[in-house]
């Protein structure tokens, strides 16, 4: 049992809504606003470890350009001088980018990914780059080659992975807003355990240039906030066409924040029984997804079950699918042009010596074990029995959720089986952390949106995720029904550490 | 088995790369250019750096498109899928390439004899980058380093696949130099060898002659040119040949060709092969060209060399695949042959003047003006020059311009009129009474004697034909 008590009050720091609209309207210089947050970082990151790198000094410089835009009459733009916490895999102009793992060591991108490219555009200050699971590859964040990050409601439980360092950031109050990817519930699984709100988009609706790539068919970046209006205004800035990925979409993205505060009055939605029964999943957030259902029916919304049969088989086809794609994405990092390199210098060392010595050296065992479960899914016999397989479960999937949305405009399931566990307890066994996803997969599979509001605490009194999934380009109304979902819920536990401003 | 040599038959299907001229390369914005200092064409998308994503070039598959209405392949939607191996020239450790649904597909060449030579597929690739070796064999595990250059790494590529169509090295060599023809015409690729822009891999198998099924293959790599190309089948030939004569097997396998020793090694076995664990490549959607898009390509397709042949023969009254016609066309010299036919001249002679003394000095057609060559072919066709001449004449047009007639004259060449040679003719005639005696008498092998004394009498000036239609007239 945690040392903390129940649920305290929501916590009191400012929204990005508001620390926007201060800095635009010069009442709150952006300087103060970053000083603030590093200070917080200072104080309590060395226990929380939500970073890989603090970009202090580039931070303050990028603060100090929004107030000169300030006092010369420029608008900065729609996240003026929010700081934003940046998981690990986004790439950052001259600035190290890890996927914190050892095999980037020394690697720093000559680019900035389009998301980073828009956030600074916007007027948003990053104030990190986050630690995550190795390659994205995990759900605890204990897989990383810098160690592990806590759980700022308890510092000996995980905060949920891969994007575990972005959602315990938020969490924290080290910036309002940050930036995670969700291959198969990185985003919406870590959230959940931090008590933070956590947004996958549609595939296709946030540009991936610039993201390290782990699944490329399933990755998509996405929002962490305290608040449902902040991950929309996020979204809505980082959303849209973008030439330089041929998988994202080119019609304008759909608003996030176009309902807000619209209620579910006459909605249909529909409780997942296959995500609501699926292994697993612990009495209270059982508990806590029909309260929150009975929330929605409380405002107006018509709520019943449905089935999404194809769903069950979602945990398989993605163990299938993500390894094959990770195996071909990461065979890059072979210590020929970046990163690190280990070789033998001596005539016997040619380059098949220099991989495997490389490649040995600079992985994880969490990345081998998926890097040689997907070479084995791809190889030549035994590709259509997996991964011509779980395409077809795929599409299975995709038939199913759509049949659903024939009959219901929104999907309501958990998020994460339990609240955040204990740090190791997992990690002895593989099977058991991947089920950490068994509820988030599927979205991924589908391609479709979907994302979490905190909606009460378990026994521990640790915090509690729901999820709310639409059909394709249904994020405005997964944002309208979130919003709801977010003034019904019971208030949000507060973090042990970096606690909120008197 | 005692068969020899003759009672085999050589059966090759050919893959050839051909670059593709975009300015761009095929995934990304930098340059495509041979010969830049290494290292410079470069940015993420082709250097494969983390995060990094392609983006597919409309020119490219508009190329592509044009090889495959050229080479009469069905034009399909279409998808990209990785092939994954490990090799240092290779950024990502893949290629994005395409696999099972290529872009063009089921096809045909037909050879300059109309033979039709079947195209399996046309797709669309990416080019790896260049490595060096250095120390060693000139082979990567030997090296004591290597250096590595990705400019070519992402320039696009057109692989085309024959069906084992072929029969022998002449055949395979006119096949490649058909579609080089091809390529170069519809702009789609410089064609050129030389500079590694066109590359070919042949499979080569052997079978008793008359024999259907097909023998085990090899596949060779390392074919940089026309001339290797020939060397190694011939000896991948008679290779497998007499292996199968000594009783034992050809194994299926890969091998490399070696100019310097003239001979190929084996690279892998069947069993060696790599495992290139194919998935549809998940950056990229799949490559649907528009009917409307198709129609385009097919309606501004520039004519192609079997058509440009045939009505080069036509004019010449030769056969397409006369040899003559071929080189005209190959080397793009059909603009004289036009100017000889306005003028109304001797269309024959100007294709035989074309590909054989223009051809030998045809980095310097600039100099040969259409008009020039037009006189030229006049003046020999009318007998003001002879063939001998000529060919000095258009030598010298071709090394510093200017008017045959003026030429002619100054190296005072002109061809004896009638009256003149016949007066040649009689005082040879009677000068040597025993020899006319013989000839007279039909021993046709003196034509030579007299001709020889009568060009002497001229100093070259005779008209060796008009010359013995004389001796053959004055005999009766």
């Amino acid at each position: 049992m945690s040392p903390r008590g129940a649920a305290r009050s929501t916590p009191g720091w400012p929204s990005a809504v508001s620390i926007a609209d201060d800095v635009r309207a010069g009442r709150r210089p952006a300087s103060d606003v970053v000083d603030e947050h590093l200070e917080r970082i200072a104080t309590a990151d060395g226990d929380v470890h939500a970073f890989n790198l603090v970009l202090g000094d580039e931070a303050r410089a990028a603060a100090a350009r929004i107030d000169a835009a300030v006092a010369d009459g420029r608008d900065p733009g729609p996240l003026a001088g929010v700081p934003v916490a940046l998981k690990d895999n986004l790439c950052t102009r001259g600035i190290p980018t890890t996927c914190s793992s050892r095999i980037l060591e020394g690697w720093r991108p000559p680019y900035d990914a389009t998301v980073v490219e828009r956030l600074v555009q916007a007027g948003a200050i990053p104030v990190g780059k986050t630690n995550l699971d190795e390659f994205a590859m995990g759900s605890s964040t204990e897989n990383s080659a810098f160690g592990a990050t806590r759980n700022p409601h308890d510092l000996g439980r995980v905060p949920g992975g891969s994007s575990g360092g972005s959602a315990a950031a938020v969490a924290a109050g080290f910036a309002p807003l940050g930036l995670g990817s969700d291959t198969g519930g990185s985003i919406r699984q870590p959230a959940a355990l931090c008590g933070v709100v956590g947004v996958k988009p549609t595939y296709g609706v946030v540009s991936r240039y610039g993201l390290v790539a782990f699944a490329s068919s399933l990755d998509q970046i996405g929002p962490f906030a305290r608040s449902v209006a902040d991950a929309a205004l996020l979204l809505d800035v980082i959303s849209g066409p973008d030439p330089a990925d041929s998988t994202c979409l080119a019609e304008p993205a759909p608003r996030a924040s176009a309902r807000l505060g619209e209620g579910v009055e006459g909605l249909r939605i529909g409780i997942v029984t296959e995500l609501a029964n699926a292994e697993g999943i612990a009495p209270e957030v059982a508990a806590r997804t029909r309260e929150a259902a009975d929330a929605l029916a409380a405002s107006g919304a018509k709520v019943d079950e449905v089935s999404v049969p194809a769903a069950v088989y979602g945990l398989s086809a993605y163990y299938l699918i993500a390894p094959a794609e990770a195996s071909s994405n990461l065979a890059r990092y072979d210590g020929v042009r970046y990163g690190l390199r280990v070789a033998d210098s001596s005539p016997a060392g040619d380059i098949t010596d220099m991989y495997i010595r490389t490649r040995s050296a600079g992985f994880g065992p969490e990345v081998k074990r998926r890097i040689m479960l997907g070479t084995y899914a791809l190889s030549a016999g035994y590709y259509d029995a997996y991964y011509g397989k779980a395409q077809r479960v795929r599409t299975l999937i995709i038939r199913d959720f759509e049949a659903a949305y024939q009959s219901f405009d929104i999907l309501l399931g958990p998020t994460a089986p339990s609240t955040a566990f204990e740090l190791g307890a997992k990690t002895a066994d593989p099977l058991t952390m991947y089920l950490n996803d068994v509820c988030t997969i599927p979205s991924n599979l589908a391609g479709h949106p979907a994302m979490t509001v905190p909606f009460g605490v378990g026994d521990d009194g640790l915090p509690v995720g729901v999820q709310v999934l639409a059909p394709a380009l249904g994020e405005s109304l997964m944002f309208q029904v979130a919003a709801a979902l977010e003034a019904a819920a019971p208030p949000t536990p507060v973090p042990v550490i970096g606690g909120p401003p008197a | 088995m005692t068969a020899t040599a003759t009672d085999w038959e050589v059966v090759i299907g050919l893959e050839v790369h051909a670059e593709l001229r975009t300015a761009t390369k095929l995934f990304c914005s930098c340059r495509n250019s041979f010969g830049d200092e290494p290292n410079t064409n470069v940015c993420p998308v082709c250097l494969g750096l983390p995060g990094s994503l392609p983006v597919l070039n409309r020119q490219a598959v508009e190329y592509a498109m044009r090889i495959g209405t050229a080479l009469h392949c069905t034009i399909q939607p279409s998808i990209f899928h990785r092939k994954n191996y490990f090799y240092p020239d290779m950024p990502k450790d893949y290629q994005i390439s395409q696999y099972d649904i290529p872009i063009n597909a089921d096809g045909w060449l037909a050879l300059p004899n109309g033979r039709r030579i079947g195209i399996v597929r046309a797709h669309l690739e990416e080019d790896t980058g260049k490595t060096t070796h250095v120390g060693g064999g000139g082979r990567i595990h030997e090296a004591a380093h290597s250096l590595v250059d990705y400019n070519r790494a992402g320039v696009p590529l057109v692989e085309i696949v024959s069906a084992p169509d072929l029969r022998g090295v002449e055949d395979a060599r006119t096949y490649v130099d058909e579609l080089r023809g091809i390529l170069v015409a519809t702009g789609a690729s410089d064609g050129k060898m030389e500079e590694g822009s066109l590359r070919v891999d042949a499979n080569v198998s052997v079978r008793p002659a008359g024999e259907t099924a097909f023998g085990t293959r090899c596949e060779i790599k390392n074919l940089n040119s026309l001339r290797s190309l020939g060397r190694a089948i011939e000896y991948e030939a008679r290779r497998q040949i007499s292996l199968i004569a000594e009783g034992e097997t050809v194994l299926q396998e890969t091998r490399h060709w070696d100019e310097s020793t003239g001979r190929t090694g084996s690279m892998r076995s069947k069993e060696e092969a790599y495992d290139y664990r194919y998935f549809p490549e998940p950056d990229l959607v799949p490559v649907a060209p528009s009917s409307e898009w198709i129609a385009a390509v097919a309606t501004a397709l520039p004519v192609l060399p079997a058509a440009r042949r045939a009505s080069v023969a036509e004019a010449a009254g030769m056969a397409p695949d006369d040899d003559p016609v071929i080189t005209v066309v190959r080397l793009g010299l059909e603009p004289y042959v036009d100017a000889v036919v306005a003028a109304g001249g001797d269309a024959g002679l100007a294709v035989r003047r074309l590909a054989n003394e223009v051809a030998a000095q045809v980095d310097s057609i600039s100099r040969l003006t259409p008009d020039a060559f037009v006189a030229l072919v006049a003046m020999e066709h009318e007998g003001a020059l002879t063939t001998a001449q000529a060919r000095e004449v258009l030598k010298e047009l071709l090394e510093s311009s200017g008017d045959p007639k003026e030429i002619a004259a100054r190296r005072r060449f002109e061809a004896l009129g009638t009256g003149a040679l016949e007066a040649v003719v009689d005082e040879v005639v009677a000068a040597h009474p025993d020899e006319w005696a013989r000839y007279a008498g039909g021993e046709d092998k003196l034509t030579g004697f007299f001709i020889g004394h009568i060009k002497t009498a001229t100093e070259g000036k005779a008209d060796p034909k008009a010359a013995s239609a004389l001796l053959r007239t004055r005999r009766g």
